[in-house]
């Protein structure tokens, strides 16, 4: 159980902070200067939560592990972040689309692990939940607003969403440690499509579901990616060893 | 009314430090002046967003990361409330892009400076947002009502930038020697940079005479560089680094810092646009537009549904 606990809480630490590492991308490079600033909060929302995580699992994990530790010196197969997260940024369509999905899912799991009996997952997951709650709602927006904005941008969403059509299954396939952690996952699956369908459904998109997913993330098998996330995000920590910043 | 008496009520209001508000007459020329520099300021708080974002990815703590992201962040605000104050003397954000993107407005010429290493992230916050603080601290006071009171907001951010640039700097200084040569290199390179914010020495600068009369600015260049030099000349010792000018001096007589020659050449051809960094900033912002262009085309076209849904309901 213990180990469980462990290996779920990096998953949340390491998909939480991958796409924060996505989302700061945008920095000074977004369409809007509003939207800038909007998505750079959310990478800061998506970062304070994986510090949480992180500094969780530090306290479990012992052997003086840290957050810098757990994020700095794991290398891609001890990363447990869900593939979806650690693609290319691409354009703002692909960037609101998964930011969609995932925070979808994520406000109805925090939303169980409110009432987790250990305190210190519940007491995370009832801080989030209000900044899920508004990334829900910021990038359901914007799902809808470039669904049904012009052609070009319907265009654009409905390719992102062909993009990500055999990632998002990921979510939903569990792995040991998950099904340990006693969660209806079938719920939020349940949730999860309602959601979004009905958000398809005013952007005048349609989703494109597949039966064959892209799974591994969880269990640190990534795509080609993420070992160029983490070579630029560890230099300065594998470049100077043991320096404190 | 006649031109002679709307000026002798605008010089008036100036005199007796009543703000002058966008309803208000003002003579073409403070208006044009104060466009152009508020949106020059504007730019610069966005264009000064791309040198820090540059160590985004590569910062070397989560928590490292969260004050460097929230950092930027808060120079994209500055941006926007410089650009509104800009639009409420006429002139549109698209209009101050545009001119931005051609060329014809200027930003600060110290984001033309590449940031090299993680302690430039410290040296920027210190140095950088250090130098713009007193030249921002005296803009409170401008002449222009909105212009004054949207520095009065950022000047408490600003200075929050400082204490955060020089705490990075601090901890770099406190460890291993290959830190503290990254510490002692950053503040080689923009310490100069720096001192040149403050623009051109008064003996040659253009524009300050009038900006003085009518209360643009309160301080001349050099006073402000002066000011400038005085603060960091002791702030650096608690660092236990130097910077990196032989003749820089306590005068007892003067009560200041003397300081060496600043290199104008160098100082005029950055603005002219042969700076280090210069095509690439520019590049950047003017890429992030263009690939955003589709974007703000969309959000434009789903309101304008909205409002025809709510029309017919
Ligand atoms: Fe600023
Ligand atoms: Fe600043």
């Amino acid at each position: 159980m213990q180990a469980a606990k462990e290996n779920f809480l990096l998953y949340l630490a390491d998909s939480t902070h991958i796409l924060s590492h996505r989302n700061s991308e945008w920095c000074g490079h977004a369409p809007i200067l509003e939207q800038d600033i909007a998505l750079t909060n959310i990478a800061l929302d998506l970062l304070g939560q994986s510090r949480n995580f992180y500094q969780y699992a530090a306290e479990l994990i012992g052997n003086n592990a840290t957050e810098d530790s757990l994020a700095y010196l794991r290398i891609e197969s001890e990363y447990k972040n869900l593939l979806l997260v650690e693609l290319p940024k691409e354009d703002w369509a692909h960037t609101v689309l998964r930011q969609f999905y995932f925070s979808v899912f994520l406000f109805y799991l925090y939303q169980q692990l409110q009432q987790n009996k250990d305190v210190q997952i519940a007491a995370i997951a009832t801080k989030a939940i209000k900044e899920v709650a508004y990334h829900v709602r910021w990038s359901g927006e914007w799902v809808i607003r470039l669904g049904d904005g012009t052609e070009e941008s319907n265009q654009r969403m409905q390719y992102a969403v062909e993009a990500y059509k055999n990632f998002t299954g990921e979510f939903f396939v569990l792995t040991n440690y998950e099904k340990q952690m006693q969660i209806d996952f079938e719920l939020i699956q349940q949730q999860w499509n309602d959601k979004v369908a009905a958000v398809f459904n005013d952007a005048t998109l349609s989703f494109t579901n597949s039966n064959f997913h892209q799974v591994g993330g969880k269990e640190g098998r990534h795509t080609e990616y993420l070992g160029y996330i983490l070579t630029d995000m560890q230099y300065l920590q594998r470049t100077y060893p043991n320096a404190t910043w | 009314m006649e031109l002679k008496k709307l000026e002798e009520i605008f010089q008036h209001k100036i005199d007796n430090e009543i703000k002058i508000e966008p309803k208000d007459w003002m003579p073409e020329a403070y208006r044009k002046t104060n466009i152009r520099q508020i949106s020059q300021h504007a730019h610069s708080e966005v264009v000064g967003m791309l040198p820090e974002g540059n160590w985004i990815t590569r910062a070397p703590s989560l928590k490292r990361k969260a004050i460097l992201l929230a950092k930027i962040q808060d120079e994209a605000g500055h941006g926007l409330y410089l650009y509104s104050a800009a639009e409420t003397l006429g002139i549109s954000r698209d209009e101050m892009i545009e001119q931005l993107h051609s060329g014809r407005a200027k930003y600060s010429s110290i984001f033309n400076y590449p940031t090299l290493t993680w302690a430039d992230m410290g040296a920027i916050g210190w140095l950088v947002d250090g130098a713009a603080i007193i030249n921002q601290v005296m803009l409170c006071r401008t002449s222009y009502g909105p212009y004054a009171r949207g520095m009065v907001r950022i000047c408490k951010e600003e200075s929050f930038h400082q204490r955060q640039g020089f705490e990075i700097l601090y901890v770099l200084s406190q460890g291993t020697d290959a830190q503290k040569a990254m510490c002692q290199d950053a503040i080689n390179r923009w310490w100069w940079p720096s001192l040149m914010m403050f623009g051109p020495t008064d003996a040659e600068s253009s524009n300050s005479e009038q900006s003085m009369l009518w209360k643009i600015k309160r301080k001349s260049n050099d006073e402000l560089r002066q000011q400038f030099v005085d603060m960091i000349a002791e702030q650096v010792k608690v660092l236990g680094m130097t910077l990196p000018d032989a003749d820089l001096k306590w005068n007892e007589t003067k009560k200041h810092y003397d300081f060496g020659a600043i290199n104008w050449n160098e100082f005029w051809n950055v603005v002219k646009g042969n700076g280090p960094c210069n095509k690439q900033r520019l590049n950047a912002r003017i890429a992030a537009h263009q690939n955003g262009a589709w974007v703000r085309e969309a959000a434009i076209a789903y309101a304008e549904k909205q409002k025809n849904k709510h029309k017919a309901a």
